[in-house]
C-alpha cells in the first residue's frame, strides 16, 4: 500500500512543509531573523526523521521509484547537515538583503530536498525530475542577488545545466529503448539477460547511452570536459550558494551517479571495465586541469571553484575504482563516502571563514586577505587549518581520506592514476600555501577587526572539529562508511 | 515503405544535433533557450517511438515525456525570468555581452 510506505519519506515531506510556511511566514512576520531559526527547525526535524531510517529495512517503495536504504540514509545525513551548515553561516549574508529573505530559505529547502531525492531514487524518470527539482532551486538561487554578475552566473548555469540535463535524458531514453524498463535494477536484469544471449558483443546503443548518461552526471559533479561552468558560478553566485553547490550539490551528484552506474551498469564484468576505464581517464584530466588552472587565480571564490574541480578528480577515483573491482570488493565506494564526509567538513570550514571575512572586506580577492590573522585570528586559523586539509596534510580529515581512497585504487590496477593524483596533491599545495602564506605574513590593508555571529562561528567551529576527529581518529567514520555500501557487496 | 522505429530514432537524433548545434553557434539567449527545447522534444520524440514500438503494452516512455514536458516548462520560465533580469540590467539578451565572468 502507498499509505503505508509514506512514513519513509518522512525526511523529505516535512522538508517540503517547513518551505511553504516559510513562503507564507515571511508575508505575515516582520522580524525577519524569524525565518532563519524556522528553517533551521525544519532541518533539524528532518534529520530527526532520517534517524529512524538507520534501522528501516532495505526495500523499494512507490513502485519501485525510491530505494529506502543504508546508502541513501548517509547522504541524507550530510546533505542536510550540509544545508544546517549554510543556513546557520548564511544568516549575516542574508540579514543585508532588503527583500526575499524567505524565498532564500525555501529555495534553499527545496533544492536539499531536490538533493535527498536524487540519492534515493532507483527509476529514470524519478531521477530526472530529482535532479531538475535541486538545479532548478539552484539556478535561481545562484541568480538571487540580481546585480551583474550574479544573474550572469545563474543565467550560464541554467543554459548549460539545461543542456546537460537534455544529453543525460537522451541516454536515459536510448537505455529504455534497448531494455524497455527505467527501473535501475530491472534495466541491469534485461542488460544481463541480452549479455548472456549475444555474448561479448556489446549493443552499441546501450554504451553510447551510457556515456550519454556518465557525460549528464558529469555536469553536476563538474567532471572534465564539462567543467567550465564551475569558476564563473562560484564566482558570481552569493557566497553561501556556492558553498552550497560545491559540498551539497557534489555530494549528490556523485551519490546518483555511483548508484546509476553500479545498479544498471554494474555487476557485468565487461560493462563495469568499460565505464570504470572512461570515468579513470576522466578522473585524471580533472584533477590536473583543475589543479594547474587554479595556480594563476587571484579570486578566492574563483580558485576554491577550481580547487572543487580538482577534488572530483579525486573523488572520480572512488567511483573508478568501484568499477574496476566489480563485486571482489566495496572499497571504491567506502572511499568516495569517507572521502566525501572529509570534504564536506573541509570545504564547508573554509566557505564559512570566506564568508564571514567578504562580509566585512566586501571582496573575494586574495591580496584582500594580507594580515588577516591581526585582524581576525580565530577564522584566520580555521581557514588554514581546512585548506591543510585541502591539500592532504596531517593531521587532518583530507589526508585520510586521500591515502584510503588511493589505496583502494591501488588495489585494483589503478596504480598509475593514483601516481598522477600524488602529482596533483603536490602542484595543489603551492596555492592552496599562498592562502595560508598571505594571511599570515602579509602587511594588513587595514587594523579593523573582522566581526562575526555566534551562529557563524558555531557552525565553523563544528567544521575544523570534524576536520580534526576524521583526522586523527578516523576508524569510526570508516565503519560508517563501509556500512553504507554493503548492499553493493555480493 | 513503412515508416518504422529507426524513422522516428533518425528525426529525433537529427533534431538533437540541430539543437545541440543552435546552443553551440547562436548568440541570443532567447534562441538558446529554443534550442535547449528542440534537444529536449527531440528525446521525447525517441521515448514515445520506443514507447510504441519496443512495450507496446506498458505506457512508462509515454510518462516519462510527460514528466520531461513539465520540467521543461518550468525550465523555460525561470530562463525566461533571468533572461529579463540581465536585460534591465544591461539592455542586451547577446551572449556576448555577458563577460564580466569569464565564458
Amino acid at each position: 500500500m502507498i499509505s503505508d510506505e509514506l512514513h519513509f519519506l518522512a525526511p523529505e515531506l516535512s522538508l517540503l512543509g517547513f518551505a511553504l510556511l516559510l513562503i507564507i511566514l515571511d508575508l505575515v512576520v516582520k522580524q525577519k531573523k524569524i525565518l532563519a531559526g524556522v528553517t533551521i527547525g525544519g532541518l533539524i526535524v528532518s534529520i530527526g526523521f532520517t534517524v529512524p531510517l538507520l534501522s528501516a529495512p532495505t526495500i523499494d517503495i512507490f513502485y519501485a521509484m525510491i530505494a529506502v536504504d543504508s546508502y541513501a540514509t548517509i547522504f541524507k545525513f550530510l546533505i542536510l547537515g550540509a544545508t544546517l551548515f549554510i543556513v546557520l553561516a548564511s544568516q549575516d549574508y542574508v540579514n543585508k538583503f532588503q527583500r526575499y529573505q524567505g524565498e532564500y530559505y525555501a529555495l534553499l529547502l527545496i533544492a536539499a530536498l531536490g538533493l535527498i531525492l536524487l540519492t534515493e531514487t532507483v527509476d529514470f524518470i524519478a531521477i530526472f525530475v530529482a535532479l531538475e527539482m535541486s538545479s532548478i532551486a539552484l539556478y535561481v538561487l545562484t541568480g538571487f542577488l540580481k546585480d551583474d554578475k550574479s544573474s550572469e552566473a545563474g543565467l550560464k548555469y541554467l543554459l548549460l545545466g539545461a543542456v546537460a540535463s537534455a544529453v543525460l535524458l537522451y541516454g536515459m531514453a536510448l537505455v529504455f529503448g534497448v531494455t524497455g524498463k527505467t527501473c535501475l535494477p530491472c534495466v541491469r536484469s534485461m542488460i544481463e539477460a541480452m549479455s548472456f544471449v549475444a555474448n561479448s558483443m556489446p549493443n552499441p546503443a546501450l554504451i553510447l547511452g551510457m556515456v550519454l548518461i556518465i557525460t549528464g552526471f558529469g555536469f553536476k559533479i563538474a567532471s572534465f570536459p564539462f567543467q567550465m561552468w564551475v569558476p564563473d558560478v562560484y564566482e558570481g553566485a552569493p557566497t553561501p550558494i556556492t558553498a552550497y553547490l560545491s559540498v551539497a550539490g557534489k555530494a549528490a551528484g556523485f551519490a546518483v551517479m555511483l548508484r546509476v552506474l553500479l545498479m544498471t551498469f554494474g555487476m557485468q564484468s565487461w560493462l563495469s571495465m568499460e565505464w570504470g576505464i572512461i570515468i579513470a581517464v576522466l578522473s585524471a584530466i580533472t584533477m590536473t586541469i583543475g589543479n594547474v588552472v587554479a595556480i594563476p587565480q587571484t579570486n578566492i571564490k574563483r580558485m576554491l571553484g577550481y580547487s572543487s574541480i580538482a577534488q572530483a578528480g579525486y573523488l572520480m577515483v572512488g567511483i573508478a575504482t568501484a568499477g574496476l573491482a566489480f563485486n571482489a570488493d566495496t572499497l571504491g565506494q567506502s572511499g568516495l563516502i569517507f572521502f566525501l564526509m572529509s570534504y564536506i567538513l573541509t570545504n564547508l570550514g573554509a566557505f564559512i571563514a570566506i564568508i564571514a571575512i567578504s562580509n566585512k572586506t566586501e571582496s573575494d580577492a586574495i591580496s584582500d586577505y594580507a594580515g588577516m590573522i591581526k585582524r581576525a585570528p580565530i577564522l584566520t586559523i580555521a581557514l588554514s587549518l581546512c585548506l591543510i586539509s585541502l591539500i592532504g596534510l596531517p593531521p587532518t580529515a583530507g589526508l585520510i581520506a586521500k591515502i584510503y581512497i588511493f589505496s583502494g585504487a591501488v588495489q585494483h590496477n589503478l596504480l598509475w592514476l593514483v601516481v598522477i593524483a600524488v602529482i596533483n596533491s603536490c602542484i595543489s599545495a603551492y596555492y592552496y600555501m599562498r592562502v595560508v602564506k598571505v594571511m599570515w605574513l602579509g602587511t594588513p590593508s587595514s587594523q579593523d577587526k573582522v566581526p562575526s555571529s555566534f551562529a557563524l562561528k558555531f557552525a565553523l567551529a563544528l567544521c575544523c572539529l570534524g576536520v580534526l576527529l576524521l583526522g586523527i581518529l578516523p576508524g569510526g567514520f570508516i565503519g560508517i562508511a563501509e556500512a553504507a555500501v554493503k548492499m553493493f557487496g555480493l | 515503405m513503412t515508416v518504422g522505429l529507426e524513422h522516428f530514432l533518425i528525426l529525433s537524433a537529427v533534431l538533437f544535433c540541430i539543437g545541440l548545434y543552435g546552443v553551440l553557434t547562436r548568440r541570443n539567449v532567447v534562441i538558446i533557450l529554443m534550442c535547449i527545447e528542440i534537444m529536449l522534444n527531440a528525446v521525447n520524440i525517441s521515448l514515445v517511438a520506443f514507447s510504441r514500438y519496443v512495450t507496446p503494452a506498458v505506457l512508462q516512455g509515454q510518462m516519462f515525456v510527460i514528466f520531461v514536458i513539465t520540467v521543461a516548462a518550468a525550465e523555460v520560465a525561470v530562463g525566461i525570468a533571468m533572461i529579463i533580469a540581465i536585460y534591465r540590467k544591461r539592455q542586451s539578451i547577446n551572449a556576448d555581452t555577458f563577460d564580466l565572468l569569464k565564458w
